[in-house]
């Protein structure tokens, strides 16, 4: 198993560095000026190059990439253009908001991603099965910013009972684990949880029919198991792609809300990411995007180590 | 237990199985009776598709139950299996009558270590605490003489070899002790040496412990080491029964003799053709109003094709259900009309 992990661990590192690679290239070969927010239109020529050296854009490309990781590494990824505060910070605070939403939505959407995976599986082809695909269908088409605002227009605007948008009330600094912050996170919640519950209950059904499906489900009954011990076989069989699953889903989650963090305004990321995107901020895109791979990475990494905890196969592949 | 002492270990009466697919039916088994005392081994042979796993898997109900419909008797020491509660068929199983399959990689949980899929069983039948049915566990894979045991406790089944794991499936179904073990072509997925070592151990468990056996296999050479009697099957039917030896030395029924002859016996001479039985098995959705042999059968007269032999005894343990071999019944059973040309249909 210490073999196993310490492999794995040594395999984050050229991936982390391909990432790096890879997000350096697609900020710096999108088009776009990225001293707009910084420079007044009517800046004059001495002004803007005296800028755009400062911030190291006239260096050559490998030049840039390698200082960038140099400090990278030190935990220095640059100041942000528009804000001038340290890119790690800005990143740091968002990305807390956004594992705050994204492991509410997993936690949600796994239990009942894996509840309707499993009764689905279990009574294949019956109405329940039916019922729950359909569901899972529904939440894995559903265009989520669209189901964003229809919740916000039932609950916030017409039944006023709770928060439309924002990250806490106004005036608060920070996070509270209390009510007044906690309702601000309900909808969004449940709005990103609509994906991974789809997802997820998908996986599982297939996963839990493939089990079942298999000699040796014959061979506990033909041991006189009741239901209740074939069932708790089939979970610990069907556990470890479960978990697969939902580790994938909180990585995209922590990235991929950019949509949803904007209709509702949380401070997430995803809003991050977003600004730094429309306000040119290479530095911040650039190092947003790599502490949210690193982040996907590590977990990775976890459901990894994890699975191999669950399911003896996989070390020895 | 039973007021009926010598109620035999198994009893089937007209059972017949089938299957609901896709609109279509399969008739997998159609009418087999037979019986097994305590402690007697009978091998049921037959090529795939011939009905005898189906048989063997009905005498524990394992046939999921919507898509399949069973008739006849099936009587358990006595009771009627059809008549069981869940309760009643989760005891039995495992419990008095325990199975074995042909590839023990896919009949054990992977993710479970072979230890606690028998120590699971034992808590489950005998109502052990952990350690007991642990020290237990270890009894069961000493008794089918597993290298190593203790080690092999904590093994998964996809870190043993394959005999090693048959030895394993086999130390999991005896290990609470059942009076019935139902085999299911325990040696067809191992290589020959370890097929020996398998059939060898089956026999002597069987002789330790008084077991009774129900024995798969599409191999009459196995069959042979393990086996008092021997059912023949063919579309789902018993076409011919009878105690090992007589069955090798006098075989009656045209499918009988061709299996017989279709084995490389004790190797092939050079040059010298293998016996094969031409066609193919018969559809099972789509059976004959016959007999289901008569298509490839050498022998077909004209009553075969129209009217299903009924099984008769050629004497107090040998049955055969053949129109053609019951015509000849006096004649000798050595003389195989080898050369003889095949009858028109």
């Amino acid at each position: 198993m210490g073999g196993y992990v310490v492999r794995r661990l040594l395999l984050t590192i050229p991936i982390m560095l391909g990432v790096a690679l890879v997000c350096f290239m697609l900020v710096h070969l999108s088009p776009g000026d990225p001293l707009v927010s910084v420079l007044p239109p009517d800046a004059s020529q001495a002004l803007r190059e005296q800028m755009i050296s400062l911030y190291g854009f006239d260096q050559p490309y490998v030049v840039q990439f390698f200082k960038w990781l140099f400090n990278a590494l030190q935990g220095n990824l640059g100041t942000s253009i528009a804000t001038g505060r340290p890119v790690i910070d800005e990143v740091l605070v968002a990305a807390v908001n956004s594992l705050r939403l994204a492991v509410l939505a997993t936690l949600l959407g796994f239990c009942f991603g894996s509840l309707f995976g499993f009764v689905a599986g279990y009574f294949q082809n019956s109405w329940i099965d039916k019922l729950a695909s359909m569901l899972s269908i529904f939440g894995v088409s559903v265009p989520h910013y669209w189901l964003g605002m229809v919740l916000v227009i039932i609950f916030a605007s017409q039944l006023y009972w709770l928060p439309a948008t924002g990250g806490g009330p106004t005036g608060s600094d920070g996070w509270q684990w209390d009510w007044d912050h906690l309702q601000y996170m309900i909808l969004p919640a449940i709005t990103l949880s609509v994906i991974p519950t789809g997802i997820i209950s998908r996986t599982v059904r297939a996963v839990v029919a493939e089990t079942l499906a298999q000699e040796f489900i014959v061979g506990l009954r033909a041991r006189g198991l009741g239901e209740a011990a074939v069932f708790r076989h089939v979970v610990k069989n069907a556990a470890p792609t479960a978990l697969a699953v939902m580790g994938l889903q909180l990585g995209y989650l922590m990235g991929g809300s950019i949509l949803v963090e904007t209709v509702f305004s949380w401070p997430g990321t995803g809003l991050l990411l977003n600004t730094a995107i429309f306000q040119r901020d290479m530095p911040l895109l650039q190092g947003s995007i790599w502490v949210l791979a690193l982040f996907f990475v590590s977990l990775n990494l976890c459901v990894d180590i994890f699975q191999a905890l669950l399911d003896p196969r996989i070390e020895r592949s | 237990m039973s007021d009926l002492q010598p109620a035999a270990m198994v009893e089937t009466r007209g059972l017949k199985v089938r299957f609901e697919q896709a609109g279509k039916r399969i008739e997998a088994v159609n009418g087999v009776d037979l019986s097994v005392s305590r402690g007697e081994a009978l091998a049921l042979i037959g090529e795939s598709g011939s009905g005898k796993s189906v048989t063997l898997r009905a005498l524990m109900r394992l046939h999921p139950e919507r898509s399949t419909r069973i008739e006849g008797q099936i009587e358990i020491e006595g009771r009627e299996l059809m008549a069981m509660s869940r309760g009643e068929l989760s005891r039995l199983r495992g419990g008095e009558v325990a199975m074995i399959f042909q590839e023990p990689l896919l009949a054990l949980d992977p993710v479970y270590t072979v230890g606690q899929q028998i120590v699971e069983g034992l808590r489950r039948h005998r109502g052990l605490s952990r350690s007991e049915a642990r020290a237990r566990a270890l009894e069961a894979l000493k008794s089918v003489r597993i290298p190593s045991p203790e080690s092999r406790l904590d093994a998964y089944p996809h870190e043993m070899s394959g005999g090693m794991r048959q030895r394993a499936m086999i130390a999991l179904a005896l290990s609470c002790h059942p009076k019935l073990l139902l085999a299911d072509e325990p040696t067809t997925a191992l290589d020959a040496t370890v097929q020996i070592q398998i059939l060898i151990l089956l026999r002597e468990l069987r002789r330790e412990l008084g077991l009774a056996l129900i024995f798969v296999t599409h191999d009459i050479a196995a069959a042979a080491e393990v086996a008092d009697r021997v059912a023949v099957m063919y579309g789902g039917r018993i076409v011919e029964m009878a105690p090992v030896r007589e069955l090798l030395r006098a075989p009656r029924h045209p499918y009988t003799i061709a299996l017989l002859a279709s084995r490389p016996d004790g190797g092939l001479a050079k040059g010298k053709r293998l016996e094969t039985i031409p066609g193919s098995p018969p559809d099972l959705a789509a059976l004959p109003p016959g007999c289901a042999f008569a298509p490839r059968c050498r022998h077909a007269m004209a009553i075969c094709s129209s009217q299903l032999p009924p099984s008769e005894r050629i004497d107090s343990e040998h049955l055969v259900a053949c129109h053609w071999a019951m015509g000849r019944s006096d004649a000798d059973p050595y003389t195989q009309p080898r050369q003889e040309e095949r009858m028109d249909r």
